[in-house]
């Protein structure tokens, strides 16, 4: 036997309060194809992150490849040999990005040259016949095809160990046994690698070299197939892994029987009549006819995006049909009508119950919800519990449960108000044989003694067997509809599995089914062994951070709702806050109470009526209406001229003018206060001169003010300079903070864990596309500023421009420090809404200068890059200043850019914690 | 329709939001933190303004004049020399700046009227505009009363009397913090209806409810009550602990009848909410989103500033904005004391844009929801 490449010790590894590694010690030979079985939330997941570097080792040793993973030196090291393919479809891959460009970003973060990794990729490609499908997006690609493009990635650095985490769950056979070729095929060339693959499939297991089955946290047993075979006295291995479970786990279980069918009456329960669904241009489903009678159990088989699910949602009314006809209990399927739908019941593919719910909380919300009788829901959900082993986790979230778990329940929440009719689509992905066989038994029951009609997708060929009748899917159409024996006998098949691959290689044609075997090795020399390795060290790759770069901007590219958003966004909320933050108040509404009613009087009120700052409204007759008026917001101020104005003025005697104000809004009344000081002034001048001529006395000293920059003290010159740091903060720095955490909630951010991408150049090369993108916004926002504002751009360009670069480098480098903190897009968009809008529009000088604020306004305006752009701007803008007499705001944000960095780097994890 | 799904549909939106500590602590912080500090660190009218002065005339007139510009107004004047000025001016240390020629006290006395320059940095307009006003005002009291010493009074002149009425000292604090709370109210109530029909779009929640006897009315009136429900409550709690206690500001209208202002409002708001919640296909696109709606919505509902001084289109384009009636409403009721037979029409109109915003987004849901497929 080889010396071990993956020695566990005492491994043991705690999720808050459950324990998912029990203290595991384990050696795994190399150079060998092993297995990792047991049902699903056993640890193997967990088991194969540490092993692979993404997860932290939190108690006991993992050495791999001859050194400790704990040890951040030696996982640098070793990284670049390992390859790593998470769980789940696709689940590491981008989109929207294509096959060759997806295959190109992670031969790039493995450091392979131009020439090689063309080679590598067309080899590869070629020997997974995805080659002809070099540039259609990854979304587009069914799920066996996305399996063998995630392989390809993963194998495009030539690693010594490959590392696969359920790789074919959800796979059609055709797929699957083609995954499985290619493996060999590689394996073949290159003898020195070592595979270990996690599966819940017993019978992809058996043709493993080496097995471990798990269980709870636990290691039960190890050895070949044909070793545990022997060992627990079993034919076969499903048999044998239900054998080495410990006796509690085992309990109740006894293997699957089918009663025969009892005749029908006949009756269609659901009915599909030429049925077709078009997304766009993408026909989804074609021209589908199925017709399931009442008590029947249907099976739909066919690989992931075949059309099944899309069936499926029509013929549960969450989806209209495109064309054809959908017949519901003898009736045609109406959206719209909630009776018949408390008569069918659907499970969703992907969990899809409240996860924010514990699980009886789900289950009553869904009976009430089903309208349920309140007086049966308790004892109907305690039954429900009862049935399907709920119990022991009634007041638990369904996010902590396994998998097999949080399908009881779906399958209980579906149950729950007796449907007739039940559509579940792949209830049984991904939960292991025990809970598959109860789950099955369930739905025998069901169908036998209460004829409730089950229409089930599965890719497990032992449920299909078990279905009365089935269809197989491929590429929107049902190929064939019959019973499983009617199925083999048609094709001539032995077994049910080669009838199902005899019709989808007739349907999608010879050549996808026999892959060239061009070698990949023979294409390009790996560049084994640690020496050799271009990528190995410790320093900083340029390529690494391209890589991420170009990933980013070519994702950005292919939204261009995103894109046109933030760009015309920016525009319009120029346009909206320039208006929006105006100083000029003018047209303010006053009515006059006039209890003199003299001439001299009048002349007052007449006075005001000139000016251009008030407008006049009917004069009130008292204090009441005075009162009433003011209180509606009517008036923002009411001028009193007392009985006797007239007469006091001609004597010479002192007169008082009383003058209420709205207070309610501080800036306005300040605004009105001077406003009337100065109509007042004015007036009192004019009267001054009327009477004593021109022989009044000058003034004792007159000032000169000079408004400086601004002369006429127009706000739009002065605002729409100071929006355009706030608008290339705000929209930067969302997009800069989702892009990171959009990559936590989807798992791509398991590329960076993987990968010898280090911390900085991932997070350069997430930064990069948008601060390109906002330095397009820059662009736009001056122009519109010089146009459409006819703000003159008085001072230096380049530093205008230089001082802009800078800034957005601050406000997405705002961004992924905030992302680095939180974990999903509606934290992320919540915190930096928050954290942005307030601090840029208040305390950064847009109306106040921040020399004026106080206390933490005044620390923020001190600190927040925003105050800095915002003197560089009205500088650059209206100040006619250079680079010279900037420097004070230059250093503040240059040093804000190594800080954020420095920061977001500290906070980011490079290993799942 | 049906009340009790509506009611258990709400209920479990609540528990939603009571499993999300990090929703909660947004909350927490914004109606707390957020109003206290978008309250006070607005400055007063005009406060601690930088002045700089360049003072050649050296005589006991220009010396009283350098002291009277006091706080709160004022910063301690920096005394400088003239080549200085433009300098500090452009780095933006200085909003105004005053130059006293020399031989100023000997011309005022001479009776040669002889001028003071005030240089403004204009492009801050709120100091500017209010502040050069107090600049001259300080500066011709204090000439007056130099000149008052050696000469007779003057003729009597016609007082002006001003009173403010509603915020007799004008504190900014008062109008800030009511502002904010509007603010966060509006922010709130479109980021946890929009946001998480996103969310729930994403996980495939609300596709399940529509298999069920459930309608897309009662999906929705059901995120309307209990998140409006929770915004609410938290509002008019940080209206009475931190608006009215803590920062201690007196309101002087009917706090029911603010609340009954406010629910209205957060009936549209969140009906807001849902209706961009339909138009976005991605959290990214629901934050840009948020973003051009969110920012008008402060900006230009006469919250910032007044109304008056918007452009006519704007002013018009605003009325379909229910922020605009609340602050109306709000400014109304909490500052001037208004009654329900004052802010009526901002109520009507708060109930007629929340119930078609409501209604398109009912419109647009079921197509929205099964889009994402």
């Amino acid at each position: 036997m080889t010396p071990p490449v993956i020695q566990l010790c005492e491994v043991r590894l705690q999720f808050g309060a459950t324990c998912a590694l029990a203290g595991v010690s384990l050696d795994v030979a190399g150079g060998m194809l092993s297995g990792l079985v047991g049902p699903d939330g056993v640890g193997k997941s967990s088991l194969l992150a540490l092993a692979a570097g993404t997860r932290r080792v939190q108690q006991g040793q993992v050495l791999v490849l001859g050194g400790d993973m704990a040890n951040p030196r030696h996982r640098r090291q070793v990284c670049p040999r390992i390859a790593y393919m998470p769980q789940g479809l696709g689940n590491n891959l981008s989109p929207t990005l294509t096959v060759n460009e997806n295959v190109d970003f992670f031969a790039r973060l493995f450091g392979l040259g131009r020439t090689e990794r063309r080679s590598r990729r067309a080899a590869l490609l070629e020997r997974t016949g995805l080659g002809r499908f070099g540039s259609r997006p990854a979304g587009q690609l069914s799920g066996g095809m996305k399996q063998k493009l995630g392989l390809c990635c993963a194998l495009i650095h030539n690693p010594d160990l490959l590392i696969l985490d359920e790789p074919t769950t959800g796979v059609d056979p055709l797929s699957r046994r083609q995954f499985w070729d290619l493996i060999a095929g590689i394996r073949r060339e290159h003898t020195a690698m070592s595979v270990l693959v996690a599966t819940a499939s017993m019978e992809e297991a058996a043709s493993f070299d080496w097995l471990v089955a798990m269980d709870n946290g636990r290691v039960l047993s190890s050895g070949s197939p044909a070793e545990l075979l022997q060992r627990t006295g079993t034919t076969t291995p499903e048999a044998a892994f239900i054998a080495l479970l410990p006796e509690a786990r085992r309990q109740g279980h006894h293997p699957v029987t089918i009663p025969a069918r009892p005749p029908g009456d006949g009756q269609v329960a659901i009915e599909a009549i030429e049925l077709s669904k078009r997304f766009g241009t993408f026909l989804a489903v074609d021209r589908v006819n199925v017709r399931i009678e009442r008590g029947e159990i249907f099976g739909f088989l066919g690989s992931n995006g075949c059309g099944k699910s899309t069936t499926m949602k029509v013929l549960a009314g969450l989806l209209p049909a495109s064309s054809g006809q959908v017949r519901l209990f003898q009736r045609p399927l109406n959206a719209d009508d909630l009776r018949t739908r408390r008569r069918v019941g659907y499970m969703s593919q992907a969990f899809s119950l409240y996860s924010e719910l514990t699980v009886h909380q789900n289950l009553v919300l869904h009976a009430r919800l089903f309208q349920v009788q309140a007086a049966e829901i308790t004892a109907r959900c305690a039954d429900l519990m009862q049935q399907f082993g709920l119990g022991d986790f009634a007041d638990a979230l369904p996010g902590t449960l396994p998998l097999g778990v949080r399908q009881r329940l779906s399958l209980a929440v579906a149950l729950v108000h007796r449907p007739e009719l039940l559509i579940l689509d792949e209830p049984t992905s991904g939960v292991d044989p025990i809970a598959r066989d109860i789950f099955w038994q369930k739905l025998i029951d069901l169908s036998r003694s209460d004829h409730v009609t089950i229409f089930l997708s599965t890719h497990f060929i032992n449920e299909a067997q078990r279905c009365d009748r089935l269809s197989l899917m491929h590429a929107g159409r049902v190929l064939v509809s019959d019973t499983p024996a009617g199925l083999m006998v048609r094709r001539g098949a032995a077994t049910l599995e080669q009838a199902f691959i005899g019709y989808l290689e007739e349907a999608s044609g010879a050549t996808d089914a026999n892959p060239s075997a061009a070698a990949i090795t023979a294409a390009a020399p790996p560049p084994a062994g640690p020496e050799r390795s271009p990528w190995e060290g410790e320093g900083f790759s340029l390529q690494r951070l391209g890589s991420y770069t170009r990933r980013e901007a070519l994702e950005l590219s292919r939204d261009p709702i995103r894109i046109t958003t933030a760009v015309l966004g920016s525009l319009f909320l120029m346009v909206v806050m320039a208006f929006g933050i105006n100083m000029d108040v003018e047209d303010l509404p006053y009515a006059v109470l006039d209890r003199d009613d003299s001439t001299a009087s009048r002349d007052y009120a007449l006075n005001l009526a000139g000016s251009r700052y008030f407008i006049e409204h009917p004069p009130l007759d008292g204090y009441d209406a005075l009162d009433r008026r003011m209180r509606t917001g009517e008036l923002s101020v009411a001028i009193e001229l007392p009985p006797g104005f007239g007469r006091d003025l001609k004597r010479g005697d002192p007169a008082a003018i009383g003058a209420w104000i709205d207070g309610s809004m501080p800036l306005r009344a300040e605004t009105v206060r001077s406003y009337l000081q100065g109509v007042h002034g004015q007036w009192q001048t004019d009267r001054a001169r009327r009477q004593l001529g021109q022989s009044s006395a000058p003034a004792a000293a007159s000032i000169e003010t000079r408004f400086r920059y601004n002369p006429d003290i127009l706000s739009l010159v002065a605002m729409v300079p100071a929006t355009i740091p706030i608008l290339l903060l705000l929209i930067p720095a969302i997009l800069a903070a989702l892009s990171v955490v959009r990559e936590k909630e989807l798992g791509t951010i398991v590329n960076f864990y993987a990968t010898p991408v280090t911390r900085l150049e991932f997070l350069l090369g997430k930064q990069l596309p948008y601060v390109a993108l906002a330095m397009v916004n820059y662009t736009l926002l001056t122009l519109l500023a010089v146009t459409l504002f006819a703000v003159p751009l008085t001072g230096s360009v380049a530093a205008q421009a230089s001082g802009a670069l800078i800034y957005v480098t601050c406000a997405t480098g705002l961004g992924l420090l905030i992302s680095t903190l939180v974990r999903t897009q509606i934290a992320a968009l919540f915190t930096t809404a928050v954290l942005t809008i307030l601090p840029a529009t208040s305390f950064c000088g847009l109306l106040d200068p921040v020399s004026s604020l106080q206390g933490a306004g005044a620390l923020i305006g001190a600190i927040y890059p925003t105050a800095h752009a915002l003197t560089i701007s009205t500088g650059t803008f209206s100040k006619e200043l250079g680079f010279g007499d900037l420097l004070r705001p230059f250093t503040a944000l240059l040093m804000t850019v190594p800080v954020l960095l420095g920061l977001s780097v500290l906070f980011l994890n490079k290993q799942e914690t | 329709m049906r009340g009790a799904n509506i009611y258990h549909l709400g209920l479990k939106e609540l528990w939603s939001l009571a499993r999300d500590p990090i929703m909660l602590m947004m909350i927490v912080f914004v109606f707390t933190m957020s109003v206290y500090a978008g309250a006070t660190v607005l400055p007063e009218t005009l406060h601690l303004a930088p002045i700089a002065i360049v003072d050649e005339d050296r005589s006991p007139l220009s010396e009283r004049i350098i002291a009277a510009f006091e706080a709160p107004y004022f910063l301690p004047p920096q005394l400088i020399e003239q080549p200085l000025m433009d300098e500090r001016m452009d780095a933006g240390l200085d909003t105004f700046a005053l130059v006293i020629p020399s031989g100023f006290q000997r011309d005022v006395l001479a009776r040669r009227s002889p001028a003071i320059q005030l240089n403004v940095d204009a492009t801050r307009v709120s100091q500017a505009l209010t502040g050069s006003g107090y600049v001259q005002s300080i500066v011709s009291t204090e000439v007056q009363t130099f000149v008052q010493h050696s000469q007779a009074t003057p003729p009597a002149a016609v007082d002006l009397v001003m009173r403010m009425r509603f915020n007799p000292e004008l504190t900014k604090t008062w109008f800030g913090a009511v502002n904010k709370l509007i603010d966060n109210i509006t922010l709130l109530a479109i980021v946890l209806t929009g946001a998480a029909l996103i969310r729930e779009r994403e996980r495939g929640t609300i596709e399940h409810l529509l298999v069920m006897p459930v309608t897309p009315f009662e999906i929705m009136a059901s995120k309307v009550w209990s998140m409006g429900l929770v915004v609410l409550s938290a509002g008019l709690l940080s209206l009475r602990i931190v608006v009215s206690g803590w920062l201690a500001v007196p309101l002087a209208g009917s706090l029911p009848l603010f609340a009954a202002g406010a629910a209205l409002y957060l009936f549209a708001a969140t009906s807001l909410g849902i209706f961009l919640g339909t138009f976005a296909r991605s959290m990214a696109q629901f934050g840009l989103l948020l973003m051009m709606v969110l920012l008008p919505l402060q900006m230009l509902s006469g919250g910032v500033t007044p109304r008056e001084s918007m452009p006519e289109l704007v002013r018009t384009l605003m009325l379909a904005a229910p922020s605009t009636h609340f602050v109306m409403l709000a400014q109304g009721i909490l500052f001037r004391g208004a009654t329900f037979m004052v802010v009526w029409p901002q109520f009507l109109a708060l109930l007629l844009i929340g119930s078609v915003f409501f209604a398109v987004a009912h419109a647009r849901f079921r197509s929205a929801i099964t889009a994402m497929a």
